[in-house]
């Protein structure tokens, strides 16, 4: 075609950025939740609220004190655990989204070791101990039936970790109905206390400032697990394989890294710490097995561990950012506009994520 | 502007963030011409053709065709202009006929196919230019030359009077490509115009009318064919004088170090790949495999290094049966591989040059010792072999993805190469590299046969075998047909034996049987 011939004509083209600036990897995360933020301002003003004041109250609750920053450790939780869990298996593109499953799991198994397994009587270091080993193992089974099945048989691991989820959960209902049942409420009996996850608040008398606070071991857990990881990326051969794989299966074959024992380690490993997850939330918040105990955690994990590009000590803050977003969103009415916040900076940072990626052209000819 | 062009494309100028990758070029081919294009990986003809066909805008310049300026915006408006490119890797529909393909993304197509008029174009095409083929054949049914003229035969029902070839011959044997030619002269002779991309410069001397090499995105010559010699055209390419001859110090073969006896496999579709191959590469010696692609030299590779299943045979490598081991028992045997495909399997595009250099050493001391990996020592020795393999990126830490096809290529052969093998496996190890970085391959593996390795050298380019092998051992249909000694090969003969023709000479002694030196347990 000529251009005489031809009317004039703009196209939008998307061209991928060749080089992204190191800078821009760390900002914009910030760039991007501050938009979201903004964006979630104009519909929170669409409602007829102050967002400036929702937020503030939020920002109160969440952060505002020793007792907000308490009830967000004790979410962010079960997301760092979690959220480290589905990473590892991220970091080889094995798309893990059955942590809320293997959280379940394990939540089970340390609750079968509390109330069945080990007498009320067993000494606390060995009770939590065993209940910590149960949850990793249940999780990380859970996380292992997929792996072998991706491994062995090339099953699409997207799809069986989905629905263990709802293996899982009903797993979990059978025993709360039925046999584990306190009088067939959807709940077990709770806990002996020496199967309780120490909380500062049981440290109240000596330490007069812990009186309150419900936070617990588990956020100790969490934080040497991330250090564990963060060592693990850097500095072992294993996670060089790791990211090997994650880049090129087809090189770590060649290269002679075995990718079926690989990948059913790695799913075993990343189930086992969701499971983990579950076993710090039924120890050291429900102090029981319940129906729901889990508000999407292994749900939220993934979005965590996304957000934090896969490192496990970005993946500390974005996750004390989203548990403080929970705990702040338990502040505002309806309960609803909380979740649409969820949703709205999910969707501008993973949008914006690809805008900073691409640049928009206009040409015209 | 002148009347007598085709094609006249004036000043053409193309940047990219970062590079200039057309400077002002200035590209002219007459009707009934075949007019090659040459120059290095990164001199500019991809994106030169680019512009041609639509893909890509220039930033300046004009392009003329019979002496109307046109404007292209997509690959549509290149085709309807009569510009059609043959591209290197087929574009075909493997379960669909010939006619089928022929007529795939057509846009005036009625929605009723008249499967019998468009079959009847197809052959009128074939039998215009002599490009035999069937129809209605479907296209797995078709070697890599017959799937080849579909490609062409697909430009020309576009009424392309403009063709780019892009390095059509790359995948013929010299059988073939004296056919090849053969057509490319009838579409000459019909008036047709015709842009050849190659390396071969054998090749473009033999069949170009013109030459225009270009060189770090600029024209540097347009010349005619008759009169100019491999190496002015070398050295235009490159920008200084180029040798041909690679010194390869006398043969001293050693102790075998790679046996294979009666190795059979499958390819990825289940079909019989290798079939009872059997060979001997010795310490300090170059066996060259040569054959038409598709023959059985990837399997031969994978199977190797554990890449791929046998279905009998055994494999020895100094030690006992490695047929069926796992990679890593091989690569710890001391067998080195260069894979054909340097991005797909060869690196990890997103790590380092560092891990990539490292993509194998990482196990064993000094980067590795127990759990952990040094990776400052790793940084250090991937700084060195930067330097002593000449490599250029702007550093270790650069990620692969953003180094040229034969840097990359030097990345693969500094790894495999450091890590002191016994045996080396180098396929295709000069694919797609320009003359100076195929230059430095060769010597890389002439050096490393000095030091008395085995290597095992597959390749598609005769030359390459030629001059490179003490042994060439061709394969055909996952077999090996012969194996000739270097110096005294023929090129003809070993041309027929890959098209799988027994030359006459077959029992003479100039070509002995696969298996006379091997004899495993």
């Amino acid at each position: 075609m000529t251009a005489q011939s031809r009317p004039r004509t703009s196209r939008i083209r998307f061209e991928r950025v060749q080089e992204q600036p190191r800078w821009l990897m760390f900002v914009s995360p910030i760039i991007l939740i501050g938009a979201a933020l903004l964006v979630g301002a104009l519909l929170l003003s669409l409602t007829g609220a102050n967002p400036w004041f929702v937020y503030q109250r939020m920002a109160q609750a969440a952060f505002g004190d020793r007792y907000g920053w308490s009830d967000t450790t004790i979410k962010a939780t079960p997301l760092i655990l979690a959220g480290l869990g589905v990473s590892i298996a991220f970091r080889m593109r094995l798309w893990n989204i059955g942590a809320e499953g293997q959280l379940y799991i394990g939540a089970f198994c340390a609750t079968g070791v509390a109330l069945h397994l080990f007498s009320p009587e067993t000494p606390a270091w060995l009770m939590l101990t065993a209940m910590a080993i149960a949850g990793f193992l249940g999780g990380a089974f859970w996380g292992f039936i997929p792996g072998v099945l991706k491994a062995k048989l090339n099953v699409n691991e997207i799809i069986t970790t989905l629905m263990l989820n709802y293996v899982a959960i009903f797993w979990n209902n059978y025993f709360i109905y039925g046999p584990w049942s306190e009088r067939g409420f959807g709940l077990t009996p709770q806990f002996p206390r020496n199967a309780w996850l120490p909380r500062f608040t049981d440290f109240g008398a000596a330490v007069p400032s812990f009186r309150g606070l419900t936070m617990h071991a588990g956020i100790f857990l969490a934080l040497i697990v991330a250090l564990i990881l963060w060592v693990v990326w850097r500095r072992t051969k294993w996670g060089f394989e790791v990211s090997i794989i994650g880049d090129n299966p087809q090189a770590a074959r060649y290269a002679g890294v075995n990718l079926a024992r690989k990948i059913m380690i790695v799913m075993a490993l990343s189930g086992g710490l969701a499971g983990l997850a579950g076993m710090a939330e039924v120890s050291g918040v429900v102090h029981r097995l319940q129906e729901r105990f889990s508000p999407g955690y292994g749900f939220t994990a993934i979005i965590v561990a996304w957000l934090a590009k896969l490192n496990p000590l970005a993946l500390i803050v974005v996750a004390y950012l989203f548990a403080g977003l929970l705990v702040g969103g338990d502040v505002i009415q309806p309960a609803g506009i909380a979740q649409l916040l969820q949703g709205v900076i999910l969707f501008v940072v993973v949008g914006g994520e690809m805008m900073l990626r691409y640049r928009i052209r206009i040409e015209r000819s | 502007m002148s009347d007598s062009y085709a094609l006249e494309m004036r000043q053409i100028t193309k940047r990219f963030p970062g590079t200039l990758a057309n400077d002002r070029v200035d590209f002219t081919a007459r009707e009934g011409e075949i007019h090659a294009l040459l120059g290095e990986n990164g001199a500019g003809k991809s994106t030169l053709m680019n512009v041609l066909t639509g893909l890509y805008h220039p930033d300046e310049g004009e392009i003329y065709i019979n002496g109307r300026r046109f404007r292209f915006n997509s690959p549509g408006d290149a085709i309807a202009a009569g510009v059609g490119m043959v591209h290197q890797h087929f574009m075909l529909v493997p379960n669909q006929t010939v006619a089928e393909n022929v007529i795939l993304g057509l846009r005036d197509v009625p929605f009723r196919l008249n499967g019998r008029r468009i079959e009847e174009n197809v052959q009128a095409i074939s039998e215009q230019y002599g490009l035999p083929i069937d129809p209605r054949a479907k296209i797995w049914q078709l070697s890599v030359g017959e799937q080849q003229r579909v490609e062409i035969i697909k430009v020309l029902y576009r009424g392309a009077q403009i063709l780019i070839l892009d390095e059509p011959t790359a995948v013929l044997t010299p059988q073939e490509t004296q056919g090849f030619f053969a057509t490319l002269d009838e579409m000459r002779r019909q008036g047709k115009t015709i842009i050849f991309i190659s390396h071969k410069l054998d090749e473009v001397l033999s069949i170009a009318d013109r030459i225009t090499v270009l060189r770090h995105g600029a024209n540097v010559a347009t010349v005619d064919a008759a009169g100019m010699t491999k190496p002015e055209l070398a050295s235009l390419m490159v920008g200084r004088p180029v040798l041909f001859h690679i010194d390869k110090p006398e043969c001293k073969p050693g102790e075998p170090r790679l046996l294979l006896d009666g190795i059979s496999a499958l390819d990825n579709k289940g079909l019989t790949a290798l079939n009872r191959l059997s060979l001997t590469v010795r310490s300090g010696e170059i066996v060259g495999v040569a054959g038409v692609a598709g023959n059985g030299q990837r399997e031969l590779a994978e199977v190797i290094c554990g890449l791929r299943a046998t279905t009998g045979g055994v494999i020895d490598i100094g030690q006992n049966n490695v047929a069926d081991a796992p990679p890593i028992v091989v690569i710890n045997a001391g067998v080195a591989y260069v894979p054909e495909d340097r991005g797909a399997v060869g690196t990890a595009p997103n790590l380092s040059v560092a891990e990539n250099m490292a993509l194998k050493a990482y196990r064993k001391p000094p980067i590795g010792s127990g759990l952990f990996m040094d990776r400052r020592l790793m940084r250090e020795q991937a700084a060195e072999l930067i330097k002593r393999f000449d490599i250029s990126t702007p550093g270790p830490l650069t990620p692969v993805r953003k180094l040229s096809g034969g840097n990359l290529q030097k990345v693969i052969l500094a790894r495999e190469i450091s890590s002191n093998p016994r045996v080396i496996i180098a396929a295709y190890p000069t694919r797609g590299l320009d003359i100076g970085a195929t230059e430095n391959v060769r010597n890389i593996l002439v050096d490393e046969r000095s030091n008395g390795t085995a290597i095992l050298l597959i390749s598609e380019d005769l030359d390459e075998i030629f001059a490179l092998s003490d042994r060439i051992a061709v394969l055909y249909e996952g077999e090996v047909a012969g194996v000739v000694p270097g110096e005294q090969a023929d090129r003809d003969a070993v041309g027929l034996m890959m098209a799988g023709e027994t030359p006459e000479a077959e029992t003479a002694p100039a070509v002995t049987t696969p298996h006379t030196e091997a004899a495993p347990s």
